[in-house]
């Protein structure tokens, strides 16, 4: 599982330049400007990724978008609108806060397509308010974070915009009560998220893994639509909250909308065996992983499980499958991050590590359980964003973000420290901060469950690992040993550090006074389980218990494993080898639909036009034919024709015209019998009282044999190839069209006659046109607008004629 | 007499057809006016059909005493006849383009825009 690919820049081998200069290499500036237009705008950041190779001889893992692209630069003062836009919105959720701790739900909305039942409804319950108060919250201080890690950025403004739709997306997500609003908000994270990470597209590697989190995350969400129209179908609405109790439970449709739901859901907060993205997802700027690692994007996920629990779950489906991803996920993922040198990487995967237990403690309907899972939910996106943002500072403040090469770093960047060790201790679920209130109750309800020994095996293995790259990753670097790092280290500017340092502050503040939480845990609980669910409580010390005795062994363990730390790492090294690997999988995954697209085509559009006149004629006659046959009452069509003797006469004039175009094979033959058919048709229009078209097919007719004679004498003669397609592929479908047309004129022609607009433009023709021609004032005045576009289209016609002609007669002229 | 008219056009579509899917260009063309002009006949039979009595009134504005022939469908045809002569004149002119461009007229050897495929993977 190679979570980073190298960036082709990174790989290269860099120039040797003076470190800090900014005068870039000259054969730096002109790659760059050969790899976008807007390539001169980057070359900041690519002079110090250039550079920082040789310092550090080795890859570095930097962002590309580290701000010590340019040390000088001033964070932009538009970065503060999206800040001021969080902060209030936190303001005006946390208002809620006291009636929603009093179980009130609110609900506001309007329609917006009624006629397919969606409406723009938003509910405020304990969960909702959860959800947008993280959001809300550590948006505005990842917003803050964000406006000095990308100072001086050229497109700054750009990110700030797209943090801030994500932001709004993921609230949305949270809030609509409507299924159809959910998905629309849904995809709207996996949109945004995608620009987020994709941020900087200058790197293949960027555009790889933002093509992968949406692909992986937009194959999710189509399921999860899937999903939706069969509750809606079956349920009968598409409102979350009026979803009747049991009716999907009931349902024939359980077991393909809970597959389809879990489905959207794994992929999104990437459970095993959709993990992959996740890691990957880390090429985005820093204050971006922070954000979708944490409060968001993931959480989505997890979210609609624990929103749809109380109507999908509870079957053994729902148990076992959460239980067993979530709990797989979880280890698997726990294990993988012990192994990693990269500040970032093992973030990544001890989130993954985090989600799965959130998983499994949603899997059983037990109000303790699901008490772990909100408590969990909260403890991990206060700290895991912390952590990233300290991985940020760190890396601005040393080079890089590899563990091995760092060590007491707590004296130069003090506040970096606190915030790191204050999110660590939480992680590690040591008391009184708020991780070791969320790791007992997670204990608590796990011990609650139909399997206890799975979940707490589980938990417990996940829990001592956690205990250990706490330490590994947030404490040992900047507590232990001698000041060391590739760069003299510094601390960052206030606005940066001081995300990290509140966030750990709050998981400290919480697991002092739990009660806070406590207030919208319990709305929570009863929003997922409904009716009269009894959230645990959340206590700093809830007595002597199982719990308790669980917590001590989680620490021994966890002690152990960072004694070995060394020694395990290598055997997960050399074991993860052995394993599949996904995203190599991946790789091939995308190759093998690929070459299907490329045989598909082969096949649907094999370039030759004849098939496609096939084509579209077959489905002509199918789709017209096919309903005319099946509905039509051929009655009333079998008329006898009054035999008229002079169109019996043009009629032969006019079959005989047809068949001399079809057989013959000269030119001049071919364009008599056309104009014969031609004039047969003029005929026609005489007798039935229409001088005025027939005067115009006559004066056309003409201009068309002269024309073609004209042109034919540059034309060969026509061939005597074999047709393209076997006469018994062309004869039925020719034969086939000519009997749509006749039959759909037969059944035209059956029907009562309206003359309804006929007798209109007879009785206003004099009157509003003072014409006595009734065609004549048709064309001229009532649809002239028509006749405008008709010589536009012959003046158009005209000139492209006269555009091919001219470069006939120029190319003709050349030695060519 | 509107059963005339409608086999009658679906004959001429029967042949138009058969002549656009032979792959040359000189037929296609042939296609193509006899089609335009199946079309017309539809609209105007669609119309219904009266002999003798075009759709002109008598001084002042006066209908005549029997009923007239239908204008609308006339009308139409008539706009329809000068789009299909234009559509005409710009196909004859690309096919005289595409043989000059090509040296011959079998459509389906004219593959500029769709080139046959070197690989599997026509990105790669």
């Amino acid at each position: 599982m190679r979570a980073l690919r190298e960036t082709p820049r990174h790989s290269a081998t860099a120039p040797a330049t003076s470190g800090g200069d900014k005068v870039a290499h000259p054969v730096q500036t002109h790659i760059f400007n050969k790899i976008s237009p807007t390539g001169h705008f980057l070359a900041p950041c690519g002079i110090y990724l250039w550079q920082s190779d040789p310092i550090y001889g080795r890859t570095p893992h930097e962002s590309p978008l580290n701000p010590m692209a340019t040390p000088d630069a001033k964070p932009a003062p538009s970065g503060l609108i999206p800040v001021a836009l969080a902060i209030l919105l936190f303001v005006w959720f946390a208002q809620f806060a006291p009636r929603i701790a009093s179980g009130e739900v609110i609900r506001a909305g309007f329609d917006w397509a009624p006629s397919l039942g969606v409406s723009l409804t938003f509910t405020l319950d304990g969960l909702s308010l959860i959800m947008a108060l993280l959001i809300t919250g550590i948006g505005a201080l990842i917003h803050l974070y964000a406006r000095d890690y990308m100072a001086g950025h050229p497109q700054f403004n750009r990110f700030a915009l797209y943090l801030t739709a994500f932001m709004l997306a993921m609230l949305g997500v949270v809030t609509a009560d409507n299924l159809m609003a959910l998905f629309v908000f849904w995809e709207l994270t996996t949109v945004t998220s995608y620009l987020l990470i994709g941020f900087d597209h200058d790197s293949a590697n960027s555009r790889r893994s933002a093509l992968q989190g949406m692909l992986v995350t937009g194959a999710g969400g189509l399921c999860l639509l899937a999903a939706f129209i069969l509750i809606g179908e079956v349920a009968g609405t598409y409102a979350i909250s009026q979803i009747p109790d049991g009716a999907l439970k009931n349902s024939l449709f359980y077991t393909p909308i809970t597959i389809l739901v879990l489905l959207g859901a794994f992929t999104k907060s990437a459970q095993f065996p959709f993990h992959f993205w996740l890691p990957n997802a880390m090429a985005a700027p820093t204050p971006v992983s922070a954000y979708l690692h944490s409060a968001t994007m993931v959480k989505a996920g997890v979210y609609l499980m624990a929103r749809l629990h109380g109507d999908l779950g509870g079957s053994g489906l729902w148990i076992w499958t959460l239980t067993l991803a979530g709990g797989f996920t979880a280890v698997f993922a726990s294990v993988l991050a012990l192994r990693q040198t990269d500040l970032k990487t093992a973030l990544a995967y001890t989130t993954l590590m985090a989600l799965g237990t959130i998983t499994l403690l949603l899997a059983a309907p037990v109000p303790y359980a699901l008490t772990g899972a909100i408590a969990f939910l909260v403890v991990h996106s206060l700290y895991k964003a912390a952590l990233f943002l300290v991985a940020g500072l760190v890396d601005h403040g040393t080079g890089t973000r590899d563990v091995t090469l760092l060590s007491g770093l707590g004296r130069k960047m003090p506040f970096t420290a606190l915030g790191a060790t204050l999110a660590a201790l939480s992680m590690a679920g040591l008391p009184p901060m708020i991780g070791w209130i969320g790791k007992e109750v997670i204990y608590a309800g796990g011990l609650k469950t139909p399997m206890p020994l799975l979940v707490i095996g589980a938990a417990l293995a996940a829990n001592a690992l956690m205990v250990a790259v706490a330490y590994l990753f947030a404490i040992r670097p900047f507590w232990v040993g001698k000041t060391r790092a590739p760069h003299a280290p510094h601390e960052g500017r206030w606005t940066m550090w001081i995300a990290p340092v509140v966030m750990g502050l709050t998981g400290l503040g919480l697991g002092i006074y739990p009660h806070a939480l406590q207030q919208l845990v319990d709305p929570a609980v009863v929003a997922i389980y409904g009716g009269e669910a009894k959230a645990a409580g959340l206590h700093i010390w809830a007595g002597l218990g199982m719990p308790f005795y669980l917590s001590l062994a989680t620490f021994t363990l966890g002690a152990l494993i960072i004694l070995a730390a060394k020694p395990l790492s290598g055997l997960i090294a050399a074991l993860s080898r052995r394993l599949p690997v996904f995203d190599a999988g991946w790789d091939s995954f995308l190759r093998g639909l690929k070459a299907f697209a490329a045989w598909q085509t082969g096949v649907i559009q094999p370039g030759k036009i004849s098939l496609y006149f096939a084509a579209t004629f077959s489905v002509m006659v199918v789709a017209i034919g096919l309903p005319l046959v099946l509905m039509l009452d051929f009655g009333p069509l079998i008329r006898l024709p009054d035999l008229n003797p002079v169109l019996m006469l043009i009629s032969i004039l006019i079959v005989a015209g047809t068949g001399l175009v079809l057989r013959t094979r000269e030119r001049i033959t071919a364009i008599a019998g056309l104009g014969t058919v031609g004039i047969g048709i003029s005929l026609i229009f005489i007798l039935f009282s229409a001088p005025d078209v027939a005067i115009t097919q006559l004066l056309v007719e003409t201009l068309v044999v002269v024309l073609f004679a004209v042109a034919a004498l540059r034309l060969p003669q026509v061939r005597d190839m074999t047709p393209a397609l076997p006469r018994v592929v062309a004869l039925p479908i020719a034969l086939g069209m000519g009997a749509v047309v006749s039959l759909v004129t037969l059944a035209v022609t059956a029907t009562p006659f309206d003359a309804h607009l006929t007798d209109w433009f007879a009785a206003h023709a004099y009157p509003d046109g003072h014409g006595l021609n009734i065609v004549n004032v048709i064309l001229v005045d009532f649809r002239a607008l028509d006749t405008m576009g008709e010589i536009t289209v012959v003046m158009v016609a005209a000139a492209s004629a006269y555009a091919l002609l001219k470069g006939l007669r120029r190319t003709k002229g050349s030695p060519e | 007499m509107e059963v005339v008219l409608a086999l009658l056009a679906g004959l001429m579509v029967a042949a138009a057809v058969y002549l656009m899917l032979w792959g040359d260009m000189m037929r296609f063309l042939f296609g193509l006016m006899l089609m335009s002009n199946a079309v017309n006949l539809v609209i105007f039979a669609s119309g219904r059909l009266t002999p003798g009595q075009p759709p002109l009134l008598g001084a002042g504005g006066k209908l005549p005493e029997t009923a007239m022939a239908n204008a609308l469908p006339q009308a139409l045809i008539l706009t329809a006849l000068v789009i299909g002569f234009g559509l005409f004149a710009f196909a004859l002119v690309l096919a005289l383009r595409a043989h000059h461009s090509f040296g011959h007229l079998e459509m389906n050897d004219m593959r500029a825009a769709e080139p046959v495929a070197k690989s599997a993977d026509p990105q790669e």
